[in-house]
Parts: C-alpha cells; sequence; structure tokens
C-alpha cells in the first residue's frame, strides 16, 4: 500500500473524483441498465476500431488461396469468404469504416441541420417560411432515394458516402431544432442580447445553440446508427464504399449471396455486426433521449 | 373543413413543384446522360460527337433547361409521364405492374407491423419497468438495428436449408395466382415489417405512457373499471394518433424506398427500378418515379391530417 493519508483534506481529495467517478457509472448501470449495455457494445466497437491494427489476427485484405471459402476454424475463427480473407478481421476493420461513416454523417447532418433549424427560427417571417417550404420538399424524398441521387452526382467512396448520407439529414435535424428554437427565440436573454447590439451570427451561435443542444444530441445519436444502416445498405448495393476496403455492407454482398447455402458464416457474421454496433447506438440514444429530454423521462 | 381541405390541397402544389425541380436538376447534374450510358453499354466507347449529338436531339436533350422543363411540366399538368429514355415504352407501362408489387408488399408490411405494434406498445407500456417492457424493448430496438435486407437473406437461407425453396425470378400478380403471389411476398413483407413494427412499437409505448399518467385514467381505476376497458377504450384512443401518424408516413416511403430489400428478394417493384433508371440516366422515368413517391408521401400526410380531426373530435380545423 502507498503511503497512508496524513490529512483529511488529503483523503478527500485522494479519494473524491475516484469515488464520484466510480458511483456515476454504476448509478448509470443501476438507472439505465439498457443504456449502459449500450455504451458497453459502443466501447466495443470504438476499441475494436482504435486497435485493430493489433487484434485482428490477419491482414483484412491478405488473400489466403489455400483456404478460399474455408469455414469457421481455429485458424479462421469466423471462417474465410471467396478470396480467402479472413472474416474476422474484415469485420474487425470494417467497424473503422462504420464509424467514420457514421461519425462524420451524423456530425456533418446535424450540424448543418441545426444552424439552419436555429436560424429560420431566430429570423422568423418569411426566411422561416422560405426555408420550411425548402425542408418540405427534401421531406417527400425517401432517404434511401435522397442518398443514391446524391452518390450518382459525388460517385462512390467513404468521403462521398459520408455527404451523400448528411444530406437526408440535415432536413429532419433542423425542423426538430427550429422548433426548440422557437421557444428559445422568446427568451428574454435573446432579447437582451439584442439590446445590446449583437450580431445575428453572435446571437444564434452563442445564445441560442447552446440552449438547444440536448434536440440536437438526441438527433445526433439516432442518426449515427442510422448512417450506419444506411452505409450497408448503399454498400451491398455496390454503391458506397468500394472494394477492397472492410466494409460491413460490402461484404454482404457478392459472393455472400451466390455461396451463402455452402458458406452461410459470410451472409451471417457481417450482418451481426452491424446489427449490434446500430443496437448498441440505439440503446444508448434512448437512454440519452430519456435523460435529456424532461417531457419523456420515465419514471 | 371543406375550406381547409381546399387549402391543404392546394398547399401540396408547390411542394410538388419544388419535388420537380430538384429532381430535374439533380439529375443534369449527375455526370454522363442516356446517350453515353446506351454506347457504354453496348461497349463501344468512342462513339462520334455528331452521332451522339443526333440522338440527344431525338430526346430532346439538345433544348435549354428551362424548356426542357416547362415541356415536362406540361406533360405532367396533363397526367403525360411521357415515353421511358431508355426503352421508349411509355412510363404508365413500365411503372404499371411494379407499382403494384410495391403497393402491395407496402400494405402488407404496414397490416403486419400495425397489427403487432399497437398490442406489443401497449403491453410495454403497461407494464412499464418490468421484464415485459425489456422484452419489448429490446425486440423493438434491435428491429431498428436489424438490416431488413441482411434479415431478408436469413430467411432465404433459412429456407434454402430447410425447404429447398428459391425465391422465384418473376413476379406473380395478385389476380392471376393469388396464393403464388402470397407465398412470394409475405417474406420480404415481415422482413421490412419487423423494422418498422419496431418504429410503431416504440410510439405506442412513449404515447400510452403519457397517456396513462392522465387524471381521467386514474379516475376511470377508482371507479372500479376493468383494466382491459380502460386501456382500449380510454387510453388508446387517446393515444393512438401519434402512432397513425408515424405508420402512415412510413408506408409512404415504403412504397420506392425498398431499393435493397427487392433486390435480395429478387422483386422488380420500384425500388429496382429506381436503381436502374440512375444506372441508365434515364432522367424521364426517374422525374415520374420520384413524383410518384412524392405525391403519395403528400397524399398521406393529407388523410392522416384530415383523420386526426375525426379519429379526435376536439381536433377542429379552420
Amino acid at each position: 500500500m502507498a503511503a497512508a493519508p496524513q490529512t483529511l483534506d488529503e483523503l478527500a481529495r485522494a479519494e473524491a473524483p475516484r469515488a464520484t467517478w466510480l458511483s456515476a457509472v454504476s448509478g448509470f448501470v443501476r438507472q439505465r441498465p439498457l443504456g449502459a449495455v449500450g455504451a458497453a457494445i459502443i466501447v466495443l466497437v470504438l476499441v475494436l476500431a482504435v486497435t485493430a491494427g493489433w487484434i485482428a489476427p490477419y491482414d483484412p485484405l491478405m488473400n489466403d488461396y489455400a483456404a478460399m471459402l474455408a469455414a469457421p476454424s481455429a485458424g479462421h475463427w469466423l471462417g474465410t469468404d471467396a478470396f480467402g480473407r479472413d472474416v474476422l478481421s474484415r469485420i474487425i476493420y470494417g467497424s473503422r469504416t462504420a464509424l467514420t461513416v457514421g461519425l462524420g454523417a451524423s456530425l456533418i447532418g446535424t450540424t448543418l441541420g441545426s444552424l439552419i433549424g436555429v436560424a429560420s427560427a431566430y429570423f422568423g417571417g418569411r426566411v422561416d417560411l422560405v426555408v420550411q417550404r425548402v425542408m418540405d420538399v427534401f421531406f417527400a424524398f425517401p432517404v434511401i432515394i435522397l442518398a443514391l441521387a446524391v452518390v450518382a452526382i459525388l460517385g462512390t467512396g467513404a468521403g462521398n458516402v459520408i455527404l451523400a448520407i448528411a444530406t437526408p439529414m440535415v432536413p429532419r435535424c433542423a425542423r426538430v431544432v427550429r422548433s426548440s428554437a422557437l421557444t428559445v427565440r422568446e427568451m428574454p436573454y435573446v432579447d437582451a442580447a439584442r439590446a445590446s447590439g449583437y450580431g445575428h451570427a453572435r446571437i444564434i451561435l452563442r445564445h441560442m445553440l447552446p440552449n438547444v443542444m440536448a434536440p440536437i444530441l438526441i438527433m445526433g445519436t439516432a442518426f449515427l446508427g442510422e448512417a450506419i444502416l444506411l452505409e450497408a445498405s448503399l454498400s451491398f448495393l455496390g454503391l458506397g464504399v468500394q472494394e477492397p476496403t472492410a466494409a460491413w455492407g460490402l461484404m454482404l454482398r457478392g459472393a455472400a449471396v451466390e455461396f451463402a447455402e455452402t458458406a452461410p458464416w459470410m451472409a451471417i457474421f457481417p450482418g451481426l455486426a452491424i446489427s449490434l454496433a446500430v443496437f448498441g447506438f440505439n440503446l444508448f440514444g434512448d437512454s440519452l433521449r430519456d435523460a435529456l429530454d424532461p417531457r419523456l423521462r420515465t419514471q | 373543413m371543406g375550406r381547409y381541405i381546399l387549402k391543404r390541397l392546394l398547399a401540396m402544389v408547390p411542394t410538388l413543384i419544388g419535388v420537380a425541380v430538384l429532381i430535374f436538376l439533380l439529375l443534369r447534374v449527375i455526370p454522363g446522360d442516356v446517350v453515353e450510358a446506351r454506347y457504354l453499354s453496348q461497349g463501344s466507347q468512342f462513339q462520334s460527337q455528331d452521332l451522339m449529338d443526333i440522338e440527344r436531339a431525338k430526346l430532346g436533350l439538345d433544348k435549354p433547361l428551362w424548356k426542357q422543363f416547362t415541356s415536362w411540366m406540361t406533360g405532367l399538368a396533363r397526367l403525360d409521364f411521357g415515353v421511358s429514355m431508355w426503352t421508349d415504352a411509355p412510363i404508365t407501362q413500365e411503372i404499371k405492374l411494379r407499382f403494384a408489387l410495391s403497393l402491395q408488399l407496402a400494405l402488407m408490411a404496414s397490416t403486419i407491423a400495425t397489427l403487432l405494434a399497437i398490442p406489443l406498445g401497449i403491453l410495454a407500456a403497461f407494464k412499464q419497468d418490468t421484464w415485459v417492457d425489456y422484452a419489448v424493448r429490446v425486440f423493438s430496438i434491435a428491429g431498428l438495428a436489424t438490416p431488413s435486407f441482411w434479415l431478408g437473406s436469413l430467411m432465404i437461407l433459412a429456407m434454402l436449408v430447410v425447404f429447398k425453396w428459391v425465391p422465384p425470378m418473376v413476379f406473380t400478380p395478385l389476380w392471376v395466382n393469388p396464393w403464388d403471389n402470397l407465398a412470394q411476398l409475405i417474406w420480404p413483407a415481415m422482413a421490412v415489417g419487423y423494422r418498422y413494427c419496431a418504429v410503431g412499437t416504440r410510439m405506442m409505448r412513449s404515447t400510452m405512457l403519457e397517456v396513462l399518467r392522465e387524471d381521467y385514467i386514474r379516475t376511470a381505476r377508482a371507479k372500479g373499471l376493468w383494466m382491459k376497458l380502460i386501456l382500449t377504450r380510454h387510453a388508446l384512443k387517446n393515444a393512438i394518433l401519434p402512432v397513425l401518424t408515424v405508420i402512415s408516413t412510413e408506408f409512404a416511403f415504403l412504397l420506392g424506398g425498398l431499393v435493397v430489400t427487392e433486390q435480395v428478394f429478387n422483386l422488380n417493384g420500384l425500388g429496382m427500378l429506381f436503381v436502374e433508371g440512375i444506372s441508365h440516366r434515364d432522367y424521364t422515368l426517374i422525374q415520374a418515379l420520384v413524383m410518384l413517391v412524392a405525391t403519395a408521401f403528400l397524399t398521406v400526410n393529407f388523410v392522416v391530417d384530415i383523420a386526426y380531426g375525426w379519429i379526435d373530435p376536439r381536433i377542429r380545423y379552420r
């Protein structure tokens, strides 16, 4: 044991932060067990993505022509695909693609959406009307069709897929944020800021935006899971991330369909990875919404 | 009421025009056009520019954009969708059978979803924070997390192994052979319906939770009414509106948004047609499809709004 703390003050300083951190975690686990499970899954996916280089048993791009379509075994835990690539390693590396696209799309979508939403509520009147009509137009498109159109324009590849997925998110985020911002706009401190002669940009960014963070965070986490699903769909169609990059939706395509009967591991495990990751984000997002939105709080 | 309906119908027009402008421009921004796509598909990349220009002139692609747009609009106003740039067949003919398929699939999926979502949502809310509630929530969040195309692949795989059943290559319309038709569509309807049911269940649960805390529910319980009666008569009526909105909005999107599921089940629906149209740069076809889906979406929204007033007499329109 290390030197015992000498004074009460020292004791408090040594123990307090650790105790509160631990109790905060255990409190969260006890109060929101489902949210804790979600958080654990998210941490797992994050760890996989960060440490992929160390923990993946094989190079995700390496072809082992001696072991093509090999069944799960001690050498290849989840089997290999039609090119002799290790499925487990590709799933581990695939978490990078999923997280990059998910985080990127949700960040761009919510940032643009909330700026438009807050600005629309702040300026009101004719600006608000025009913005809302334009959003209505985007709303009338199914999400995947809008994403497909953007991919057709920009081309495939991870960066373009992020933009394609972010596009349909912008109007949805803008609508939700606008309705929260409408009440914030009526607050006395916004009037005070205007009376003090602050510019529009400053009021929007410094005074209104921080006060609608709750719905923005909620939308952001909800979008994360959706973005991962949408990336998988686009990649499955061959219109998302391109071979040979490891991506979960891509792994379900082509040979996985062709050899589904003889090599079902190719069709099963990447899909499980998608479902588990999105499941984790959704569980966590739900708990976050319960915690941040008092109207939806369950007792 | 009549005035309100008229006002709502008229409000759809600017949105539809906006959709038309947006898709018209988006398509023209996509690199390449139908003439290039056709030559590429024939394997001859090096066609003379003059020949391609002649082809383009035939399709009216050489005219200025505003002229192309106005001639499309005047056609639409007379409900004339024109001909497909790729096949030269009238678009109504191209879409007809696929629309029937997509509509039937959407209807089946939403029936499955509604029948599951409402009882599950009520159950979860009524048994809040018990294992029943947790089970329903996990079931529904898993539904949101499972890609329906993957679920579909697993279904096909399971049936291939168990029954040696392979999804048929051609679509049998309901009026030709109802049995074959249902056997073909029930699986994709279930794969899609699960996700869709999850959305409905969550909404049903949260609105039900709100309603169950109302004073009149307490009064009803204090009177000694059966819980079953309270749930169905008092609570459901007040909690169902947002669920209807969610279910019907999703329904409109199912019409054109099942791109991936259709691919997995070998179904030639509107979603597949959309992907084909994009790769062929078939402007007229895509434009017609998008207008169709957008109109369906707006119409469903309109019907739901009207239905609100009918279901909930407290809502009055002016």
